[in-house]
């Protein structure tokens, strides 16, 4: 770009980070970094640092203090214009208040700051700085800003700055506001004011310059005052092409942010057809631009549109391919048409020759920006219905591949990076169809030549982009053939992310065939395994471990091996569910107590060792104790070794193991007593474990065997659970997706199937909170809904049931009294009973939608809140409706005729031939029938809650059932509904 | 795109755009968040990386940096391309860029950015267009500039 001064023109400007840069001196460097990299690399040191930073700062300060004084002076000439004109008009005074409240003598006033006394005041405050003042001290406050120093004025100035009719000052101003607005500026009103002029300019730079601003800033109040502007400038007729690719990508940002103001219409098929690349089937557009300047420039701009047949340049059919995508994915029936369109403009693109798009052809890659884009919109829908567009979208995908294997036209990274680009968007295509499996091994053998490329960046993609392909059923084994590849890039690769696609892609390519292989690499990789990646890999080995077990033995061992390792990165979750799987199976129980012991043997172990051991001997070191090297007494020391080097809570646990010895092994008793009975236990300071100390002595000292048989028995099978760490590593992997969120609710509700379950009174039974009650827990949320919490001694059985079957009516009973309470008054109680309440607090201002979304479970006696906005668009009559609904979930209630004579004892006894526990004494009302049970199944245990009320005078029963599935408690109510 | 950031090897942010609306605080944190880690990986590494969840693809240009943060469906390479073009765009107008000229002249920097990308998407790839658009904005302001100040520039090129 030769003779163009680029607008130099702010010489004060210049001075000032000029002066800014001298403390940085060494900074200065060569020109051109096009060129490649440079070795530079020293710094200054740190106090050399500081000094400079204390220089900047200083110098700053008086630049501020400058800008700040000559924007008050124009602020106050103003004021001051604004006083002396009223009260010139009411009296001729010696003297004027001026704002700074001090008393200045007024023809002093008028003569220092405005010399000339004509003309409006407007003029004057120009006169009192100028546009090119105002834009270069804009300027720099914006250097300023951009250096990392808070603003907290001059927005005025910029503001004033876009009404300007000069070029150059408008795009300062337009500039500071994209950069410095935020949002919720009480400025953006006159911002939208200055956009709204532009807009309507037919000025193209202008139009330009205020597009730019509402997609940089983006916010609400644009999109409301925009959004339906914006579609008409993008598929009218007269609009420029630089113009109309702006409103596009304009129209994408606003969407972004308010999908909900943005309206879908006739413009929408306008825009889908910019993707046409058929010349004769446009519309003729002749340029019809009423904007005329006088200037010789517009002649330039114009020379480039003067055909009459208008077909878009490609930026704009870019940047349209780009708003598609965008609404596709929420309204893909809208943009339905688009598909066939990107499919011939791809496969125009894709067999063109590299020269034929001309500028639009980077690196002899012709168009890879919108050929990504294409395919990118392509991802939104499912292959083709239409033959002919399948098989041409096909063609062009195979065309890609093929071109990958052709020797490359140039040696420039630039050139193989947009090559490639175009085909991993390919790639994703293909994978995202997943139909076609001639296709889908071709990937995946083109993945695998990147695997061994020289270019990290290339290895780096493969991988990752070979994870995705390895869920298709059709390229798994495609994949699995280069686990020796990938197993070496896991311990060659220098660079950690790398890597860490790598154990990605190996957790994805595992099975049953290849589980203990990638196991073993993993675990030997994990011994030098980058810490930031550890917990990955831990949780990874662990899931990969459970899921392909043939052998519970080997997952004992993997997971002993993974303590061994990394046991600082071993959470909980993991160490619980080891626990679980040998608790629930009784062929792996003996090897687990061995393994265990010989584990505990090494001089130092990890904590969570401590902890598996502990539980593990407790439950099962009976299993061991007929090896005279891991007697009894053996096993207790080893432990108790450990105890003084452990935190409170697995302290806690071993506690816990002893009295289970105590139980297992009369024969230390005697031992474990006298540990016990130690002022360390007894007189801990810690409550948890004093108390635990004090009531497990006294439990071995006055509970007779049969008792101790009883509380301390070995723990009953877990329920069958989804795992925990399945759950814990999605929420490491970024935030919820929609089908993780769906996932969590099925984990949720699994989680509050096992919750009625009698937690066991054994290890647990000495206090809540204690590890072992956590392994049943595993942190769930408590069981669904329950009623107010218990106020009387009658239990929470009984309140369970006095809840009344949940109220989901069109308008609650009610509601019309409270709804006239807040005709005068803003907060209250819109809603009550016994179950719910709900309250209702308003705040009225002139506010914008925003509803954040409340969980979907109220714990018992808790609060919570949802805020919902609401806008007033015009008067209304009707009052809104507010649709709230609440269901104490899994109670069904019946009430019947007797069948039979009302006999209590026969009833008592249906009740428990039903299966049922007889519950006596837990209904105030001893008439009534209340009973408990689980259902087992092989993948669940549902807790039972029953009651029958009978009503002898009506001959009546009322049944009510309330069980951790619905379902299940629909079915056990018809059932039982027949039989009194 | 979420956002583009230039800095130095110093950790000097250069030029920032953000595509999401975010708070001051969050970006200086994300900024000096990001520098770092950016700044700490060696030269032949690679040039993408996870970061919370998004991708952060980068590349040095001598003394800066520039980085941009995409979503997870968005193309690495292409982004990688990206970057290119805007130097290319920069390096075509200041003519052999370098970081000063991004200092000095970063008004332009941003309108150069604007012209080339906008809200986080790529608007027009086409050198030609984007420099083109820019030439007529210079052809303005200097008409208007020459107006009333027709004082030398003392240029900061100079200086060495």
């Amino acid at each position: 770009m030769p003779a163009v001064s680029k607008g130099d023109g702010m010489r004060g400007l210049a001075v000032f980070i000029s002066d800014i840069r001298n403390y940085f001196e060494d900074e200065w460097r060569p020109r051109g970094f096009v060129c490649g990299p440079c070795s530079w690399s020293s710094s200054p040191s740190t106090t050399e640092n500081r000094k400079s930073k204390e220089a900047e700062i200083k110098r700053i300060n008086k630049e501020l203090a400058n800008i700040r004084s000559k924007f008050k002076v124009a602020l106050d000439v103003c004021l001051v214009w604004k006083v002396l004109l009223s009260t010139a008009r009411r009296n001729s005074f010696d003297r004027v208040q001026s704002p700074l409240n001090t008393q200045v003598p007024l023809c002093l006033a008028i003569s220092s700051i405005c010399p000339v006394f004509t003309g409006s005041s407007a003029t004057k405050c120009d006169k009192a700085l100028d546009g090119y003042s105002k834009k270069k001290y804009v300027c720099k406050l914006l250097f300023i800003f951009l250096l990392g120093h808070d603003i907290d004025f001059g927005h005025m100035e910029a503001v004033n700055l876009l009404s300007s009719n000069r070029y150059t000052e408008k795009q300062i101003g337009y500039l500071f506001i994209s950069v410095l607005v935020n949002s919720n500026s009480e400025l953006i009103r006159l911002i939208n004011n200055a956009i709204k002029n532009d807009l309507a300019s037919r000025n193209p730079t202008f139009m330009g310059l205020a597009l730019h601003c509402i997609a940089n800033v983006g916010s609400r109040e644009m999109a409301e005052a925009f959004a339906g502007e914006i579609p008409k400038i993008l598929v009218a007729g007269d609009t420029m092409d630089s113009v109309k690719q702006s409103a596009a990508l304009c129209l994408l940002r606003l969407y972004r942010t308010s999908p909900d103001l943005v309206p879908m219409g006739d413009w929408t098929s306008r825009v889908v057809h910019l993707l046409n690349d058929q010349h004769l089937l446009l519309q003729t557009h002749v340029h019809l631009c009423q904007w005329r300047r006088p200037e010789t420039l517009l002649s330039q701009l114009h020379a480039s549109k003067v055909s009459d047949v208008w077909v878009p340049r490609q930026g704009v059919v870019t940047a349209a391919t780009s708003l598609i995508t965008t609404l596709a994915q929420k309204n893909p029936e809208e943009f339905k048409t688009s598909v066939s369109l990107a499919v011939s403009r791809l496969s125009r693109i894709v067999t063109s020759a590299s020269t034929d798009l001309q500028d639009y052809t980077y690196y002899f890659v012709p168009a890879p920006w919108l050929s990504v884009k294409l395919l990118r919109l392509l991802q939104c829908y499912p292959p083709p219905e239409d033959p002919a567009v399948r098989g041409r979208l096909t063609e062009c995908l195979e065309t890609i591949l093929n071109k990958a294997q052709e020797p490359p036209k140039s040696k420039k990274v630039q050139h193989s990076n947009a090559k490639n680009a175009v085909l991993f968007e390919a790639i994703s295509l293909i994978i995202h169809h997943d139909s076609e499996p001639n296709l889908l091994v071709r990937a995946c053998n083109q993945l695998g030549q990147f695997l061994q490329h020289r270019e990290t960046n290339l290895r780096y993609l493969a991988l990752e982009s070979m994870c995705t392909l390895a869920s298709s059923e059709f390229s798994h084994e495609a994949v699995k053939t280069h686990i020796e590849t990938v197993i070496n890039a896991l311990k060659t690769e220098r660079d950690v992310s790398v890597r860490q696609r790598a154990v990605d892609l190996l957790y994805a390519m595992c099975d049953r065939s290849n589980a203990q292989q990638i196991v073993a690499e993993m675990l030997s990789y994990l011994e030098t395994a980058d810490y930031s990646i550890r917990e990955e890999i831990v949780l990874k080995v662990a899931i990969l471990a459970e899921k392909y077990a043939v052998d519970y033995t080997w997952y004992v061992d993997t997971i002993l091996n993974l303590i061994r390792i990394a046991g600082d990165y071993v959470s909980e979750e993991v160490w619980y569910r080891v626990i679980q799987i040998v608790i629930n199976r009784d062929d792996v129980q003996g090897y687990a107590a061995k393994t265990v012991f010989e584990a505990l043997q090494a001089p130092a172990c990890h904590e969570n060792l401590v902890k598996v051991g502990g539980y593990i001997l407790g439950e099962f070191g009976n299993l061991i104790a007929g090896d005279p090297r891991s007697s009894p007494l053996i096993q207790f020391n080893l432990l108790h070794s450990k105890f003084h080097l452990c935190s409170v809570p697995t302290r806690a646990l071993l506690l816990s193991t002893y009295i289970k010895f105590v139980n297992l092994f009369p024969e230390v008793k005697a031992t474990i007593q006298d540990v016990l009975r130690s002022d360390s236990q007894l007189k801990n300071a810690d409550v948890e474990l004093q108390q635990r100390a004090v009531e497990y002595l006294r439990l071995s000292t006055v509970a007779s065997t049969d008792i101790l048989a009883t509380v301390l028995e070995e723990m009953p099978p877990f329920p069958e659970r989804e795992s925990s760490i399945l759950a814990k590593l999605k929420k490491k992997k970024g935030p919820s997706t929609v089908t993780d969120l769906e996932e969590t609710k099925r984990e949720r509700s699994i989680d509050v199937n096992g919750g009625p379950e009698p937690v066991p009174a054994s290890t647990s039974a000495a206090s809540t909170p204690s590890p072992s009650a956590d392994l049943l827990g595993l942190g769930a949320v408590p069981p669904a809904p329950t009623g107010p919490p218990p106020s009387s001694g009658g239990g929470l059985l009984v309140d369970v049931f006095s809840d009344s079957a949940s109220a989901v009516a069109p308008l609650a009973p009610g509601s019309e009294d409270n709804f006239a309470r807040f005709v005068c008054k803003n907060n209250g109680v819109l809603f009550e009973n016994q179950l719910l309440q709900i309250g209702l607090k308003s705040e009225f201002r002139q506010n914008l939608a925003i509803t954040k979304p409340v969980d979907p479970t109220v714990d018992g006696g808790a609060q919570v809140q949802q805020v919902v906005n609401i806008e007033c668009i015009s008067d209304f009559t009707e009052a809104p409706v507010l649709n709230i609904q609440f269901s104490p979930q899994q109670e069904v209630q019946n009430i019947f005729k007797a069948k039979h004579p009302m006999d209590t004892e026969i009833t008592k006894a249906k009740i428990i031939g039903f299966g049922s526990a007889l519950l006596e004494e837990v209904d105030p009302n001893p008439a009534n029938f209340v009973g408990a049970g689980i259902i087992h199944t092989k993948t669940t245990q549902i807790g039972c809650l029953l009651r029958l009320e009978p009503n002898l005078q009506a001959q009546m029963y009322r049944l009510t059932l309330r069980t951790s599935k619905d379902t299940v408690s629909q079915r056990l109510c018809e059932l039982l509904s027949e039989q009194f | 795109m979420q956002f583009m950031l230039l800095f130095s090897r110093q950790g000097k942010l250069r030029l920032q755009k953000w595509y999401v609306p975010l708070s001051d605080k969050e970006k200086k944190k994300i900024t000096r968040e990001l520098v770092q880690t950016v700044l700490a990986r060696k030269p032949k590494m690679c040039s993408f990386l996870e970061w919370r969840d998004l991708k952060i693809v980068y590349k040095r240009y001598a003394s800066l940096y520039f980085c941009c943060a995409i979503e997870d469906q968005d193309n690495e390479l292409i982004t990688l391309e990206i970057i290119h073009r805007y130097v290319e765009l920069l390096d075509k107008y200041f003519g052999s860029v370098c970081e000063l000229d991004i200092i000095f002249n970063f008004e332009k920097a941003y309108f150069i950015l604007d012209e080339f990308l906008l809200g986080g998407e790529v608007q027009e790839t086409s050198k030609k267009n984007v420099l083109k658009a820019i030439e007529q904005a210079d052809l303005l302001q200097e008409k208007t500039e020459n107006m009333y100040h027709s004082k030398s520039f003392i240029g900061y090129k100079k200086a060495y």
